[in-house]
């Protein structure tokens, strides 16, 4: 057996004329955060039903802890743990119940001490034989996830798990999931929200209209889209035109009256760029340096094949 | 843990689980136990004197009305189902390794004790109203025997019908025609007495057998054809339920 937790290859799916996935490929190392990024819509939560067996795959091999999932499908089942986009949590009955529900459904041997440990680490002791109705969407999440911890599972699958809670919450979350890897679990994520991939992820894929567009951590990710640039904003166009000359290495943007220069950050290289400037009597009303985010790579990555696609259409029309 | 008894094991669990949502909504308890009596004390006090039926008119109306308790028990049930399958904890019990049938079979059991909590309530007052059956003990296993059955047999049926439908709201609507039924059958008054059509189809109908059955056990002079009749809706209403209820159940993620 390889150290891959999950094996993806060749996974299609469509509803219909709909494809929703079209040919995915990736593998997950086991023990670390891997996490699913892209726009609403991109074919996420498919990809994690077909993986957690709710779904079937049209074609493609996906095997989860060394399992197929179209064929060993109870094996996959024992060895997964599923917190879905929306809390999965039995409203009529306590917190308390809820984590027992799961403890008897699992046959863990000692489930009152289990429950008892997991109220104690998501801190719903207090809450804990109030009805889950009565709940904050912070708790529930964190009961959803408690409940999904019950008999520790070897691989654990969080369909964007932060959706709708406050920054506290959040971070919160953030804090088990890192906790949950330092225990050895492997973590399957997915997130529209950037931050969490960059705090969590130890890979990052990006999926926009079910295709894999990229994938690598953070910071390779991050490298692929130009690099750290300082803005320089100018008062006229005649300004912006004498600093284009001087640094021709930047880019004018003559509607924003901006100048982009490549730069690598550090302190020397700024005050030369200044000098320049001085040297030449020029004054850039705003300044500022510019490193790239996964934002700015997400919105490469995503929106070029928008406009990529909004482009084809139009040319469609005017050929017509 | 044997494979053998996992199923029952699961489904034992997912019976506590239904048990207490029972307890703790009293309000499906309550409307389950006190629109049967409402039915009761409407129809036996205030038109049962007109109706000429040949015996005392509670003797021949808590048939239909005990059969009446069950159908108005199963509203309860479609929602419920269609709650659990809209809030997603079902796709968490589809993730985990838990017996597929445990769920429904829950709901289906839990189903059948509310409708016998009722019907004994029901019978409690008929009796208060002068109800006086000639059952004799082997009558009375029979009816309660045919009550379960048919309890049991429309909530696999009843389970499919919330399984299938969109949202919670149709799936309460859904039970409506079974609440409707045993008014256009012999339960209030003889088939014979309708007009044409209605009585045909009053006739045919399964709740007729099921409740002419039941008022021949109860009065202890039971006919063997309507039993075997009765006995065979029930029997289909299960089969064609449990069918529908677990390929709606794989198919919807």
């Amino acid at each position: 057996m390889t150290s891959s937790a999950i094996a993806v290859s060749g996974l299609r799916k469509a509803y219909g004329d709909k494809v929703v996935l079209d040919g995915i490929d990736f593998e997950v190392a086991a023990g670390s955060i891997f996490s699913m990024l892209g726009p609403n819509g991109a074919g996420k939560t498919t990809t994690v039903n077909i993986l957690t067996t709710l779904l079937t795959a049209d074609a493609g091999t996906v095997r989860v802890a060394g399992h197929d999932v179209a064929k060993a499908t109870k094996q996959v089942r024992a060895s997964i743990g599923v917190t879905g986009q929306f809390a999965a949590v039995d409203d009529l009955l306590s917190g308390r119940e809820n984590l027992q529900l799961m403890a008897d459904l699992k046959r863990v041997g000692s489930g009152d001490q289990v429950v008892k440990s997991l109220l104690e680490r998501f801190d719903l002791e207090e809450s804990a034989d109030k009805m889950a109705v009565t709940y904050s969407g912070g708790m529930r999440r964190k009961l959803d996830l408690a409940m999904t911890l019950v008999g520790a599972p070897k691989i654990i699958f969080l369909d964007e798990p932060t959706t709708g809670l406050d920054p506290r919450s959040r971070r919160t979350m953030w804090g088990i999931v890192r906790d949950l890897v330092a225990e050895g679990t492997t973590i399957f994520l997915t997130t529209q929200y950037l931050e969490e991939a960059d705090q969590l992820a130890d890979r990052i894929v990006v999926l926009n209209q079910g295709r894999l567009v990229a994938q690598g951590t953070a910071d390779e990710l991050k490298r692929q889209i130009p690099g750290t640039h300082v803005r320089l904003r100018f008062a006229d166009p005649q300004e912006l035109g004498a600093a284009a000359r001087i640094l021709p290495a930047g880019t004018p943007d003559e509607e924003e009256l901006v100048l982009r220069v490549p730069s690598d950050g550090q302190s020397r290289s700024l005050r030369a760029l200044l000098d320049r400037l001085d040297e030449h009597a020029l004054n850039a009303q705003e300044f500022s340096v510019h490193s790239p985010d996964l934002d700015d790579v997400f919105l490469a990555l995503t929106g070029d094949t928008a406009d990529v696609v909004a482009q084809r259409t139009d040319k469609e029309a005017i050929a017509r | 843990m044997s494979t053998a008894t996992a199923p029952l094991a699961d489904s034992a669990i997912m019976l506590r689980r239904n048990m207490k949502h029972t307890l703790r909504n009293p309000t499906t308890v309550f409307n389950a136990v006190l629109f049967p009596i409402v039915i009761m004390l409407m129809f036996v006090k205030v038109f049962g004197g007109a109706f000429s039926v040949g015996v005392d008119y509670i003797d021949y109306a808590t048939p239909g009305l005990l059969v009446m308790a069950v159908s108005y028990g199963l509203g309860a049930t479609a929602t419920a189902v269609n709650d659990d399958m809209t809030k997603g904890i079902i796709n968490r019990f589809k993730t985990m390794d838990v017996s597929r049938g445990s769920v429904l079979t829950g709901h289906v059991v839990v189903t059948t004790v509310r409708c016998l909590a009722a019907e004994a309530a029901l019978i409690g007052v008929a009796f208060l109203m002068g109800f006086d059956p000639k059952a004799g003990a082997v009558d009375w296993l029979g009816a309660i025997g045919l009550l379960v059955l048919l309890s049991f047999g429309a909530g696999w049926l009843t389970v499919a019908m919330g399984l299938a439908a969109k949202s919670v709201e149709t799936a309460g609507l859904g039970t409506v025609p079974l609440i409707m039924l045993p008014f256009l059958s012999s339960a209030f008054v003889p088939a014979d007495s309708m007009g044409a059509g209605v009585r045909q189809f009053a006739e045919y109908q399964p709740f007729t057998p099921i409740i002419e059955t039941l008022r021949g056990l109860l009065a202890g002079n039971v006919s063997g054809g309507d039993a075997v009749v009765a006995v065979a809706w029930c029997v289909g209403f299960a089969v064609v339920g449990y069918v529908w209820a677990v390929s709606t159940f794989k198919k919807r993620a």
